[in-house]
């Protein structure tokens, strides 16, 4: 079929255990070929287990999946980084892929070497991006700093060029990810407003993000990976929704069963979202207090472990971060065990809608993430519309994203009738 | 609730651009039609310009790389900008960033030269066959180092591109290929000072001067055969980084910097041929000085030694290509 523009047939990809182990050293390398024994170190996951997937001309694909997921590991098979291990895929046409904003950016050279210097690693010629030059920098809006070293750039104007350059850059197949994740609103806006445009030159798009309502937005249709495999393929409201609601029907609760978020010290057993009386709930009323439960196991005592969490609304915005603030958390080493912390949030404080929640725990002294999960669990505040909550008895649409039940007060002075 | 979410939804895909309100206040209404088209529409649409599209669009294969693979010199040719672009970063950094910039390519062979006439010219008094020692101790330098830091680049380069590596698709080739042209820059430089130096002593060079490039060439090539594997070993073993410093000062009593090769007897001729350096040093004071060699006798095992160790160099590089961006 002429349309299809990436066929990929069961692609599989395998790595090898042991991360920080990478790359041996010789000796140890020797000492392996001299024993002979190779089982014990080797031992391997598939990042990638049997995925097929068909990309079609015009077509925008959003991927979505939690990290580990392996939507980096397909990307970086699609671009051509990586080579399967097993599997096949074909491409018609030119592919371009983002994986990073200013990959090869050299922060002593000027914005306009840059620009050809990070053309040309994107797959640019010199001719193609001398007669996009000024497009990319009017896009970029650094038309002031063009001849300036990029290391005196704000990261913004780093961004903006940055990403002006893949923009320009014309290959018939487009992959990028997690780009939007970077950059103020409106340049986040500038950025999906450039991608609508470019799958309307009948170009393919595959775009791998977080940010769900972008995908919602741009992409007609959504896979979503857990494990190495397609859990799902279809209509990007569709499968945004079912990640969204996780395996278990429900957002309001994740249990980790295997492959817990964590590192030597400390890993994620279950995050859940509470409702006043302790019970899992997906819906929350304005009016009540939300709790975020973190449940974690200490492995290793002695590290002051500090719990957060950080809530995201749906349109990607981070509404706040919190992380636990008592005395004792933020000073007192925990000994080995299970620990469960909730952090409160009370009644009347947010907005109706959906709010996504990225829980962390974190060492202080010296810095360390045990682990930080996105998209961890996710819940919806809904108003009943009683009369009672911070709406009064309007019913109409209340933008914002907190909703403050705030104290007014009022004071008059009465009028004199006789005032001419 | 998300249940309920969605039973708003399925009436068409716009409605879901109600549920988040804020996208509608901040973004405005067009957005969406873009979403709604169904994913036949845009094919459909441009049908014409794809269907004489289809002859000369080009088709990639991906599949697991096994055993030897293919060079690929046709896909490296398509590279060439960015070779060209590399090589220049490399340079145009490395001037803009030192403090000396220029000097520091002409300070280094200098002080060498100076060094060296000093010990092993004046107080070891080594035979530097009737030309002025620092003449003849130049000739020899400018080409070693050379050498050496294309040595020192290519065996780190793929390394210290990591970050690109890991991040964009190119023939990994570029990378060690371009970390060899940015030596010559230093060394038209430190070329300039030789002719200065020998101007200064009166001796003009020969006619076979002419074929001093071929010399630089080969000196070029020969750390790139040797640079090629290490750089691709130093993706593995980090290991290469400690080796190299080391290999380069035991390479350079090996090749005659600072003495003249006629002290090596005529019948360990061939083993010194092994070293290509020794064809490099001895053609550069040939072509410039005018020195007799018997250059001529070991020069094909030089270029056979270098000609085995670039393609072996480029064939392991190319097998091992694919597991760098995993690895490095």
């Amino acid at each position: 079929m002429s349309d299809t523009v990436i066929l990929a047939s069961s692609i599989g990809k395998r790595y090898r255990i042991g991360a920080h182990e990478r790359y041996g050293s010789l000796r140890a390398s020797l000492a392996k070929l001299l024993r002979g024994s190779e089982k014990a170190a080797d031992e391997t996951f598939w990042a990638l287990e049997d995925v097929s997937f068909e990309a079609k001309r015009g077509e925008v694909i959003g991927i979505i999946g939690r990290n580990g997921a392996g939507k980096s590991t397909l990307l970086k098979i699609l671009s051509r980084i990586t080579d399967p291990t097993k599997g096949r895929v074909e491409i018609r046409g030119r592919i371009g892929c983002l994986l990073e904003v200013g990959t090869g950016f050299h922060p002593e050279l000027s914005g306009r070497d840059n620009v050809f210097l990070n053309g040309t690693i994107l797959g640019m010629r010199r001719a193609e991006i001398r007669r996009h030059f000024d497009e990319i920098v009017a896009f970029a809006e650094v038309e002031k700093f063009i001849d300036t070293p990029v290391k005196h750039y704000s990261s913004g104007m780093y961004l903006r060029l940055a990403f002006a350059v893949a923009a320009h850059l014309q290959p018939e197949i487009l992959i990028v990810d997690e780009v939007l994740a970077v950059g103020d609103a409106r340049f986040q806006k500038k950025c999906l407003d450039k991608m609508e445009d470019v799958s309307k030159h009948g170009r393919t798009v595959i775009f791998v993000s977080h940010n769900m309502p972008a995908v919602t937005r741009i992409c007609p249709r959504a896979d979503l990976l857990d494990n190495g495999k397609v859990l799902a393929d279809g209509r990007s409201h569709e499968i945004v929704a079912a990640y969204l609601r996780g395996g278990l029907g429900t957002t309001a609760e994740r249990v980790w069963a295997e492959k817990m978020p964590g590192d030597g010290v400390a890993r994620l057993r279950a995050v859940r979202v509470l409702d006043k009386s302790g019970m899992p709930r997906d819906a929350i009323d304005i009016r009540k207090p939300v709790g975020i439960e973190l449940e974690y196991e200490v492995l290793v005592p002695g590290h002051v472990l500090v719990p957060g969490f950080h809530c995201y609304t749906e349109e990607g915005a981070c509404a706040f971060i919190s992380v636990d603030t008592g005395a004792e958390a933020q000073s007192a080493p925990k000994p080995t065990g299970i620990y469960r912390s909730v952090g409160w949030m009370p009644g009347n404080f947010l907005s109706e809608g959906t709010y996504i929640i990225h829980v962390a725990l974190a060492t202080m002294d010296p810095t360390n993430v045990n682990f930080y999960e996105r998209d961890a669990v996710a819940f919806q505040v809904i108003d009943s519309m009683d009369g009672d909550s911070s709406r009064g008895r309007y019913a109409g649409p209340m933008p914002g994203v907190i909703r403050p039940m705030l104290e007014w007060t009022t004071a008059t002075t009465p009028r004199l009738m006789n005032a001419s | 609730m998300h249940l309920e979410d969605r039973a708003k939804t399925p009436t068409g895909e716009r409605q879901s651009d109600g549920h988040g309100s804020m996208l509608v206040n901040q973004e405005g209404a067009p957005a969406p039609e873009v979403t709604v088209a169904p994913p036949g529409a845009l094919p459909g649409a441009s049908s014409g310009r794809i269907a004489h599209g289809v002859g000369d669009v080009e088709l990639t294969i991906i599949e697991p790389s096994r055993g030897w693979v293919s060079l690929k010199l046709r896909e490296l040719w398509k590279y060439r900008e960015l070779l060209f672009f590399l090589a220049w970063r490399d340079v145009k950094v490395r001037y803009q960033q030192t403090f000396f910039g220029v000097a520091w390519a002409v300070v280094q062979p200098l002080f060498m030269v100076l060094v060296s006439s000093l010990f092993f010219g004046r107080l070891a008094k080594m035979p530097s066959d009737g030309v002025p020692y620092p003449v003849f101790s130049m000739c020899a330098i400018i080409p070693w180092q050379l050498f050496q830091y294309s040595l020192g680049q290519s065996s780190n380069s793929v390394v210290a591109s990591q970050s690109l590596i890991k991040k964009v698709y190119f023939p990994r080739l570029v990378v060690p290929l371009a970390s060899v042209l940015d030596g010559l820059v230093d060394f038209g430089i430190a070329l300039v000072l030789l002719v200065a130096l020998m101007a200064f002593y009166g001796i003009a060079p020969t006619i076979n001067v002419v074929f001093l490039p071929l010399f630089v060439a080969f000196a070029t090539i020969a750390a790139l055969s040797v640079g090629i594997w290490l750089s691709a070993l130093n993706v593995q073993f980090r290991d290469v980084r400690y080796t190299v410093p080391f290999l380069a000062q035991f390479w350079m009593f090996a090749t005659p910097v600072y003495y003249s090769s006629s002290i090596v007897p005529e019948r360990w001729r061939w083993a010194y041929g092994l070293n290509p350096m020794v064809g490099v040093v001895d053609g550069f004071r040939w072509a410039l000085i005018g020195r007799q060699t018997s250059l001529a006798s070991s020069a094909y095992i030089s270029v056979g030694v270098v000609a085995l160790l670039f393609v072996g160099g480029l064939a392991y590089f190319r097998r091992m290509e694919a597991s760098f961006a995993d690895v490095v």
